[in-house]
């Protein structure tokens, strides 16, 4: 989706809706209570942020920053607001991080890999969320899906990597332990 | 003058598809097929390059292939890709060219005149034969066509298959052997408010089938279906699981040296046995170590009765252990089988390299071999296996070769194509009249506007001909 969100820009005619999933039992804001309840609104383009529309105040605790590594190494600080979730992050930066199934749970082409710090301030994967990561490509122990990913202050400095998906393993040889 | 130059341009962006002002020095690039890998390699080649005109050509009125005809109707998340695609379509350096036939219509040598590249993505759409005597037998039916019925596709509509026996026997244990099994168990409630056909629902409501089995030539470690599925027929109201203690021998002893996604599932295979709502009266098993050698017919020799297995023995262990039929038979009655054991690609045009052996076009990382210009992507190059997830990543490994080509010259792109012009002026002296994207919206418009007095998110239109007359309206 990210590369539909560029695609997007171009776009001058169409008028594209963000569709949150209405299905508020598999949405980490809902499981974390951050949802302000107008997570079902929709949101305009180009603001892709679906994270809930957090009304708190931006303050300085407020503010997250993510590092996005993309598949060439290519680092991307971005500055994020706590309830922010991870997907939509990419998105609104223009990171190559493909959400087809609009963060229902029913896909696995939003897989990141967390740098390991991080993994355990993040609240353990639901059974759905797992079942998905199952049938991702290289899947490692450091493995989440980006759409379940919702920031928080203790994530400040996180950084998500996106996983190499082609057959070939990393350049410098690294194989990556199988799960 | 300045009156007639602009109907002229009008006329001639609505017979190609233009919308908007293009590059007419960029590369054109031109893809058969409007399924997932058509529409995610698409995706990638107009991100990539500013001035790349991309065109999707596509058989039927209807876009997204299997998205639309093979995601199973209570899954409609997985659809929701289509939001995806509609985006690309409606980029203004991308045309949509349905009800183009790519092989009878308008060659693929043609095209290749008309574009700098030509992507295959045509998907498989034929299906793999068992090979066993009785396969002809009225009741047996392949997952493609099983599927197709109730996901409307226009060439199944007539199927009408009898689902008044009590067993239905699926062979193949992937994920398309359990949707058909979890939509012949389904609570209807669960049905009626999905995209599922009217026909099929109806079919439903009255169906007989209360046992179904699925059966597999190897053993639990190497069933080709995904948790997700599978948990989904373990949690169907109504029903039980009835496995084979014995099929499960010496599994537990494995399950900690799992890679974890297959430890997962094995996990819940063995949570399943004997699992279920006890008196519940509809029933799914697996059957493992089972190869069908015949089908059986009844007394009037037209119809199936029966299906004959023999049984495996495994050599070998994990992704790799081979099923060597052993002497022993066993016969098992059933009124309905379902053979789900692959789709598989077809040769659309002569001047196209085909591996008939893999059902494949031979290529090297989506380059087709010996054909330069000519890519391919999605099953038609890998094989018919994979999800939504795995088409998008090989689509995005072609359009990057795509893309690669551009760079290095590979691809002459000095050379000057005139693109959907020409194909255009092609089809209309062929009498071909093409579907835009505009023309399919409005299909989609009727289809849900029909959906809608019976609670459902769409009632999909089923033949060909009352397609275009909509989408021409």
């Amino acid at each position: 989706m990210a590369a539909s969100a560029a695609v997007r820009a171009s776009v001058t005619f169409t008028q594209r809706l963000v569709r949150v999933s209405p299905d508020c039992s598999i949405c980490p804001l809902h499981r974390l209570n951050l949802c302000t309840g107008s997570a079902g609104a929709s949101v305009s383009a180009p603001s892709v942020s679906a994270s809930g529309d957090c009304q708190k105040e931006e303050t300085q605790e407020q503010v997250v920053h993510v590092v996005f590594v993309d598949r060439s190494g290519r680092r991307s600080p971005v500055k994020a607001k706590v309830g922010d979730n991870a997907l939509y992050l990419a998105h609104k930066h223009g990171i190559d991080l493909e959400g087809a199934c609009e963060a229902s749970l029913a896909c696995s082409t939003c897989h990141v890999y967390v740098k390991s710090e991080f993994c355990a301030k993040l609240p353990a994967p639901e059974e759905r969320e797992d079942d998905m990561l199952d049938m991702a490509p290289m899947l490692q122990e450091n493995s989440r899906l980006g759409c379940q990913i919702i920031l928080t202050p203790e994530l400040d400095g996180i950084e998500l990597t996106l996983p190499r998906v082609t057959r070939n393993f990393y350049v410098d040889g690294h194989v990556p332990k199988p799960h | 003058m300045i009156i007639n130059r602009i109907v002229r341009i009008h006329i001639l962006s609505r017979a190609t598809g233009w919308r908007g002002l293009s590059s007419v020095s960029g590369p054109r690039v031109c893809v058969v097929g409007g399924g997932p890998a058509g529409f995610y390699t698409a995706q990638q080649l107009l991100k990539a390059r500013q001035d790349a005109l991309v065109d999707i050509y596509e058989r039927l009125p209807v876009p997204f292939g299997l998205v639309r005809f093979g995601v199973a109707p209570d899954h409609p998340e997985v659809k929701n890709v289509i939001n995806t695609f509609t985006q690309t379509a409606h980029h203004e350096r991308c045309s949509f060219h349905g009800n183009v036939n790519v092989g009878r219509d308008v060659s693929v040598e043609e095209l290749r005149q008309a574009y700098h590249a030509v992507v295959l993505s045509y998907g498989a759409e034929a299906n793999r034969p068992i090979g066993i005597p009785g396969e002809n037998l009225s009741g047996i039916f392949s997952a493609k066509d099983f599927v197709g019925w109730y996901n409307g596709i226009p060439a199944n509509k007539e199927l009408c298959p009898d689902l008044s026996c009590e067993t239905a026997v699926i062979l193949g244990q992937g994920n398309v052997a359990l949707d058909v099994a979890r939509i012949l168990l389904s609570p209807l409630d669960t049905l009626k408010t999905t995209d599922i056909t009217q026909h099929a629902l109806k079919a439903l409501a009255g169906s007989g089938v209360r046992r179904v089995l699925i059966i597999g030539r190897r053993g639990p470690l190497q069933i080709a279906c995904t948790i997700k599925e599978l948990r989904e027929l373990v949690n169907l109201p109504n029903t039980r699981a009835e496995m084979l203690l014995s099929d499960f021998e010496g599994i537990k002893e494995t399950l900690k040296d799992l890679p974890r996604p297959r430890k997962r599932l094995t996990d819940l295979l063995m949570k399943a046995v004997n699992g279920g709502e006890d008196k519940a009266e509809k029933s799914w098993s697996f059957r493992f170590s089972r190869s069908p050698v015949e089908v059986l017919a009844g007394a009037d020799g037209k119809r199936a009765a029966g299906i004959r297995l023999a049984l495996n023995k495994l050599e070998g262990s994990g992704e790799n252990a081979r099923a060597v039929p052993t002497d022993q038979l066993e016969d098992v009655d059933c009124g309905l089988i379902i053979s789900s054991i692959g789709y598989k690609s077809i040769l659309i045009d002569p001047a196209v390299p085909f591996d008939p052996r893999r059902s494949v076009v031979p290529n090297d990382m989506g380059r087709v071999q010996d054909t330069p210009g000519l890519y391919c992507s999605g099953w038609v190059k890998r094989g018919p296996t994979g999800v939504i997830a795995t088409t998008m990543n090989d689509s995005f490994d072609t359009a990057r070769v795509l893309l690669q080509d551009m760079e290095t010259g590979e691809l002459d792109l000095s050379i000057k194509k005139p693109g959907a012009q020409a194909i255009s002026a092609l089809l209309q002296t062929r009498g071909v009249r093409t579907v835009l994207f505009s023309d399919w919206e409005k299909i989609n418009a009727e289809e849900e506007r029909r959906g809608k007095p019976h609670g459902k998110p769409r009632e999909k239109l089923l033949d060909v001909e009352e397609m275009l007359q909509i989408a021409w309206s």
